[in-house]
């Protein structure tokens, strides 16, 4: 074989890539992509899964590392009842079945990391069954329209984390830190539904957001509170299901979608070179865009999986169940659902909405305080009103304040408008005593300093005019003082609408009501 | 003094007629003179143990003793006890000081007790020897050439020797009832579950359960008392209420029903122990009891049985000794996996090696199901045997093992025969019923001790204990001590 022809020269790599992504939507027809994933999320328990230990991140080296952790000689472990918790919770969030009886299972390899030589995880009986989430996909290409899609969960199970090897922790040594050492993980596997990058990365995300929505796990990605792992594959269509290759430890969105669109190309060009894929792990490097092997199945481990004798089969009675069901909160699949059904909001606005409980939970409050009070109008005008307001809301909120978050790197839990300021500002917009305008000029303030909308609005003069015999007159001494651009204008310089816009707005200081000015400039202008 | 019982050695106490501080002291010197021949004991620490001495001495003045403060008890060293260097009879853990106390130390330590000093085994209780010991044999005291058993072999010896008033003991196979069979003392092995396993250290997992060791069937319960106890950091602690287990010691065995099972007096049992072992049954008719034909028809299963599930535990249990984070590390090494592969190779011994292999087979793909898989449902068809025979009778009995103690180096070079020795214990274990064994009289020689087995039904060891102390009230095997000491 020439050098040549070896695939994994990076240089060739790259314009592959390229060659792909304007490739992809007849790709479709010869090849098929089968995706997918395993998910490990970390339970936001305080304790780890087998012991008292702290689970807090960040902690010096072994100092969250006790007996237990460490595995000194004779300890046992004793399960925390909060990871069961977090765990059924999810089951029941995705409609799985919660076994009645699940095991634990000793799975046994050697790893500085792994201290008792095995790690206690679920194999054959894990406590969550066969469930399914709804996906929203958008497409990578812009012309595609947006889907929706299901997806099956296949199973998760519990299981501990292990620790940390630290390469170079001082000279030609490796330490390792045991802190993370029996963290609880819930891994969720899925069947292999996917299949593009573009469903898979919709799939983590919209699981990302399920394990925050219903409180099992902060899901902090570069803290490794969710990791993804991906496994692809590809085949012609009727064909049987191809030889897959798992991409490991996949800590952003970004990544998993460069790594699938690289593995992808790569299976492909290496079947139609008359090669074949082998099974593997491999790893990517967001540097190169590459994916390389790690190992092949020829060096897999034994796992030599056995019942944890240590621990007692794990027993969920009904009555566990229903105080779990109990405790969900409106999950966001009925949440959107709402949204689109009894606010008529977009299937836009309402996933932007549905993007995290905190942006959903402060929608929803915001809402209800702006809804009209049932005694002021007839029921469909008030369905009316509360749509607009939603709307209305729907936009502040995936606008403006997802903007100003993301420019101060704030989460929305940490939105410094509340939810009172917020609906006290947006009353004001509703019932036209500001312009949009001046409502930012509201949310500025707000935002930095704090207040009320109603004394900002006073104390700044935004209380926009709506008298039309003012604004008549504004346009007017605008009309009178710049003729030569009127009659641009009027020999056909349309573009010149929006000068007369500016001008009256400045002299109004930016009070004057939009809407009307328009359309008192249009009837003057026309002369 | 050192012939005295736990309640004889408590009332001197309670009287001042010897303080603690002496009679630790005494024990010591016992073990100074002796322990040079036996063995038994790995780790003596005569400051520590004089000063628990002399704040049991102190509890002792104000009155606030219970039945076992200020005694002596040695402990096996598979328990991890603070600040005491805890072998596990290995070179893996040769200089491994234990940062924490295991449940039992911590009993023994709340109820006042002296911890004498840790005991000799088998390597990490594989053995029924105690030839597997890094730290090298114990001598049985009734005939130094012989075995004292295993894998409790140290406590087994110390007790016979006089050189501790109790011991503690744990059994995963019948090494608490072997040991107390071929050195002519009392030990009881308790319902699976009743002892917290909290810092013992495991050899297989499903099977372990600690028990004490002693003079009789009384000191045995008054040990049991301290020992037991649900214990919320051992997963498969039982919670269940305390109990008093000297309560029925008194009961009078009228009406008693023995099952004998055939299984266990066909070949391999030595003539010897056979009949001392009929002798003892037909005392207990006298006491009373009716005896009571059985099948346990699984029984010659149950040593594969058990060679296939104590491996596999013990082959996952022993992965964390890996030379990382303590115990013995290779001096020289070239990468990750030959430290591992040269600390394992160099810090166990042959016994250990050859069970970590054999559970390492049972679990890899392919196998499991062939074996540990299939192990599993014939264990519980031995316990459904036991289950079966108790609707029949109240206990079992037969001989503890096949032979008296053999020499020392008999058998070390064929692992089947010694793994028979504990025939008549591991279906037992497996089963997870509760065991025991008594002195009943001498073998063909005269010189070495028998032992009677007796079997309970589940949590029935104060009716066991009873059934015991009225033999050993009737009897004096058990007061018969080697000679020379």
């Amino acid at each position: 074989m020439s050098r040549t022809n070896i695939n994994w020269q990076p240089t060739g790599t790259l314009v592959r890539r390229k060659v792909f992504k304007d490739q992809k939507e007849n790709m479709a027809t010869s090849w098929e992509i089968v995706i997918g994933l395993e998910v490990h999320t970390q339970l936001s328990t305080n304790t780890k899964i087998f012991s008292g230990a702290s689970t807090t991140y960040g902690a010096e080296p072994n100092t969250q590392a006790d007996a237990v952790s460490i595995a000194l000689p004779g300890v046992l472990p004793v399960l925390n009842k909060g990871a069961v918790e977090r765990a059924v919770k999810f089951g029941l969030a995705v409609g799985a079945h919660i076994a009645p009886r699940s095991v634990f299972a000793r799975k046994n390899y050697f790893y500085p990391d792994l201290p008792k030589g095995y790690q206690i995880s679920q194999f054959d009986l894990p406590v969550v069954g066969m469930g399914a989430i709804t996906i929203q996909v958008e497409p990578l290409s812009g012309k595609a329209a947006p889907y929706e899609k299901v997806v099956r969960i296949t199973r998760a199970h519990l299981e501990e984390d292990a620790g940390k090897s630290v390469h170079g922790a001082s000279l030609g040594m490796t330490g390792v830190d045991l802190n993370r050492a029996g963290t609880p993980l819930l891994e969720i596997v899925s069947e292999p539904d996917m299949c593009s990058a573009a469903e898979a990365v919709a799939y983590a995300k919209t699981l990302h957001n399920l394990v925050r929505w219903i409180g099992i796990s902060d899901g902090n990605m570069q803290e490794g509170s969710f990791r993804c792992d991906v496994n692809v594959s590809v085949r012609k269509p009727g064909e049987a299901l191809g030889t897959r290759r798992e991409i490991k430890n996949l800590n952003s969105f970004k990544n998993m979608q460069q790594a699938i669109d690289y593995e992808v190309q790569w299976q492909i060009d290496t079947i139609e070179n008359g090669g074949k894929i082998h099974q593997a792990t491999i790893l990517f490097n967001p540097d190169t865009g590459e994916t390389r092997a790690m190992r092949s199945k020829e060096d897999a481990h034994d796992y030599r999986y056995f019942p944890d004798p240590d621990l007692l089969p794990l027993d969920i009675s009904a009555e566990f169940l229903d105080a779990m069901r109990a405790t969900l909160p409106e999950l966001p699949e009925a949440c959107r659902a709402r949204y689109i059904n009894e606010l008529s909001l977009s299937a836009y606005d309402a996933a932007s909405l549905t993007g995290s409980r905190e942006m959903a939970d402060y929608f929803d409050t915001v809402l209800a305080a702006l809804a009209p009070s049932p005694q002021s109008s007839p029921a469909s005008e008030r369905e009316n009103q509360s749509s607009t307001l939603a709307k209305l809301c729907a936009n502040w909120l995936i606008g403006e304040v997802s903007a100003q978050l993301n420019r101060d790197g704030l989460e929305m839990a940490q939105c410094p408008v509340s939810t009172q300021q917020m609906s006290g500002m947006l009353i004001r917009i509703a019932d036209n005593t500001i312009s949009n305008a001046g409502a930012k000029e509201v949310f500025r303030t707000l935002w930095s300093e704090g207040g009320e909308a109603d004394l900002i609005i006073e104390s700044k003069g935004l209380k926009q005019v709506s008298d039309s015999g003012a604004i008549e007159a504004l346009v007017d001494e605008i009309i009178a003082a710049n003729a030569d651009k009127v009659a641009e204008y009027r020999s056909g310089k349309d573009k010149l609408f929006g000068f007369f816009v500016g001008l009256a707005m400045k002299a109004s200081k930016g009070s004057a009501n939009p809407a009307q000015l328009n359309e008192v400039l249009l009837k003057k202008l026309a002369g | 003094m050192i012939n005295a019982s736990l309640n004889q050695l408590g009332a001197a106490l309670a009287a001042k007629k010897i303080s603690s501080v002496e009679l630790t002291q005494l024990y010591l010197n016992r073990i100074a003179t002796h322990n040079p021949v036996y063995n038994a004991y790995l780790t003596v620490d005569a400051k520590t143990s004089l000063a628990q001495a002399a704040a049991a001495d102190s509890l002792l003045s104000s009155g606030n003793a219970g039945p076992l403060t200020g005694i002596p008890i040695a402990q096996k060293d598979i328990f991890c006890a603070k600040g005491w260097r805890t072998t596990c009879g290995s070179k893996m853990l040769a200089d491994f000081i234990a940062p924490y106390d295991a449940h039992v130390i911590e009993q023994f330590n709340r109820a006042g007790a002296i911890n004498l000093g840790k005991t000799n085994m088998d390597e990490f209780a594989m053995g029924s020897s105690n030839e597997t010991s890094y730290f090298g044999a114990v001598r049985n005291p009734w005939n130094q050439k012989a075995v004292p058993g295993g894998s409790s072999g140290g406590a087994a010896s110390a007790v016979a020797a006089r050189l501790c008033a109790a011991a503690t003991g744990t059994d995963t196979g019948g090494s608490i009832r072997q040991p107390a069979a071929l050195c002519g003392i009392t030990g009881i092995k308790p319902t699976y579950g009743t002892v917290s396993r909290y810092g013992m250290i495991a050899f297989a997992s499903s099977l372990d359960q600690a028990g004490p060791m002693a003079k009789s069937a009384e000191d045995c319960a008054l040990m049991l008392n301290v020992m037991t106890g649900f214990d919320e950091r051992d997963s498969t602690s039982l919670q269940r209420e305390k109990e008093d287990y000297t309560r029925d010691l008194h009961l009078p065995l009228t009406g008693l029903r023995i099952g004998l099972p055939r299984e266990f007096f066909t070949e391999g049992l030595s003539s010897d122990v056979g009949a001392r072992v009929q002798e003892a049954i037909a005392e207990y008719r006298k006491l009373g009891a009716t005896i009571v034909g059985i099948s346990l028809p699984n029984t010659r299963l149950a040593v594969p049985v058990y060679y296939v599930l104590a491996p596999a535990e013990a082959s996952s249990n022993l992965s964390r000794f890996d030379g990382v984070r303590y115990g013995h590390r290779a001096d020289e090494y070239t990468d990750l996996a030959d430290m591992y592969e040269k600390s394992r190779a160099q810090g166990f011994g042959e016994e250990v090696k050859r069970r970590i292999m054999i559970g390492t087979y049972v679990l890899s793909h392919g196998y499991y199901d062939a074996y540990y898989l299939q192990a599993q449902k014939i264990r519980r068809l031995i316990a459904q045997d036991f289950t079966d025979a108790f609707a029949h009778c109240d206990v079992i009995m037969g001989p503890t093992s096949p032979s008296t103690a053999f020499n020392l180096g008999e058998k070390g070079d064929d692992p089947v025969q010694m793994y028979l020795s504990d025939i008549y214990t591991i279906a037992v274990n497996l089963a997870g019923l509760p065991g025991m064994s008594i002195p009943c009289g001498f073998g063909a020689s005269g010189t070495m001790p028998v032992g009677l087995q007796i079997i309970g039904n589940y949590f029935e060891e104060a009716r066991m204990l009873n059934v015991a102390h009225q033999y050993q009230l009737a009897t004096d095997w058990h007061t018969r001590a080697p000679q020379g000491l």
